[in-house]
């Protein structure tokens, strides 16, 4: 396993209504279902980006997850920074490949959404934050059976060790029907929590 | 023609996902790309797609588009001609 001496400095969850960083809750809203919930999430975390609802579940619930943890770097600075981001998932982009599928399936009635069509793949979602937070970094997008912290932290600092990134926002983002979580860090070198397959699990439990 | 430009606004707003704009805040003029609605190249084809479903028009230059989805108004006045349905 690939070492480095980096630090989680901050993380980010998205499950069960609630987002939440670094342990601590910053919205809650347990009696709505996932679109109203993220909408009245991104509203209560005064995010301001109207292409927002524009995205697919499961880009909205990526890009919420990483603008908590963002918010704290100055957009300008972060070309310099350097973030790169490593992100993985059960479904892939299941959820909206559905859609598409849907929209083809009768020959007679055959009008596929561009829209829809665009966020056919999972790490679309990877676009979506780099868009907003002016990333130019390194990226990939994994498909796991599940949670995978030893890929992700090895990967991780494989970029490190190759100096591709300066930072690092990994982690969990999945979205299937009626299912939904998402789990992100940055891995940077300030923190008190090491970066390492162990912490990075103990937080995704938390 | 007026019922016409009402409907295409309120589709806009629907199948655009377009938040915090309402029928009532599109004036018949406004540009719908650039500095009026903000519209970006995947919403033009959407909007492609919508004159071909709603109205029988094919589009098939995309470039014809960027004339015709000036604003609602020049919208509304291309479809009024050649709608199929």
């Amino acid at each position: 396993m690939l070492k480095t001496n980096k630090f989680i400095q901050s993380y980010s969850h998205i499950r069960n209504n609630t987002v939440s960083k670094n342990g601590t809750l910053l919205f809650e809203n347990a009696s709505e279902a996932f679109p109203d919930f993220i909408k009245a999430a991104y509203n209560a975390l005064d995010t301001g980006y109207p292409k927002f609802f524009k995205m697919d579940n499961l880009s909205k619930l990526a890009f919420l997850a990483a603008d908590v943890l963002l918010k704290e770097i100055p957009s300008a600075t972060n070309k310099e920074q350097n973030i790169a981001i490593v992100l993985s998932n059960r479904a892939s982009s299941l959820d909206t490949d559905r859609k598409h599928q849907a929209s083809i399936a009768n020959k007679e009635d055959y009008f596929p959404s561009p829209a829809v069509f665009v966020y056919t793949l999972p790490n679309i979602c990877i676009g979506e934050i780099s868009i907003k937070h002016r990333l130019f970094s390194e990226n990939s997008f994994f498909i796991f059976d599940r949670f995978s912290a030893e890929h992700l932290a090895d990967y991780t600092n494989g970029l490190f060790l190759n100096n591709k990134a300066e930072k690092v926002i990994g982690g969990w983002v999945d979205f299937d029907t009626d299912t939904y979580e998402a789990f992100l860090y940055l891995v940077s070198d300030k923190g008190s929590i090491p970066h390492n397959k162990k912490e990075i699990n103990r937080l995704y439990r938390l | 023609m007026s019922d016409l430009k009402q409907e295409l606004k309120a589709k806009i707003i629907e199948q655009l996902n377009l938040e915090d704009i309402s029928v009532d805040t599109i004036a018949d003029d406004d540009s719908l790309f650039g500095d009026g609605l903000g519209l970006d190249s995947i919403d033009a084809l959407e909007l492609i797609v919508m004159l071909d479903k709603d109205y029988g028009i094919k589009l098939l230059d995309p470039k014809e588009g960027r004339k015709i989805f000036e604003s609602i108004e020049v919208m509304a006045n291309y479809i009024a001609e050649h709608r199929t349905k």
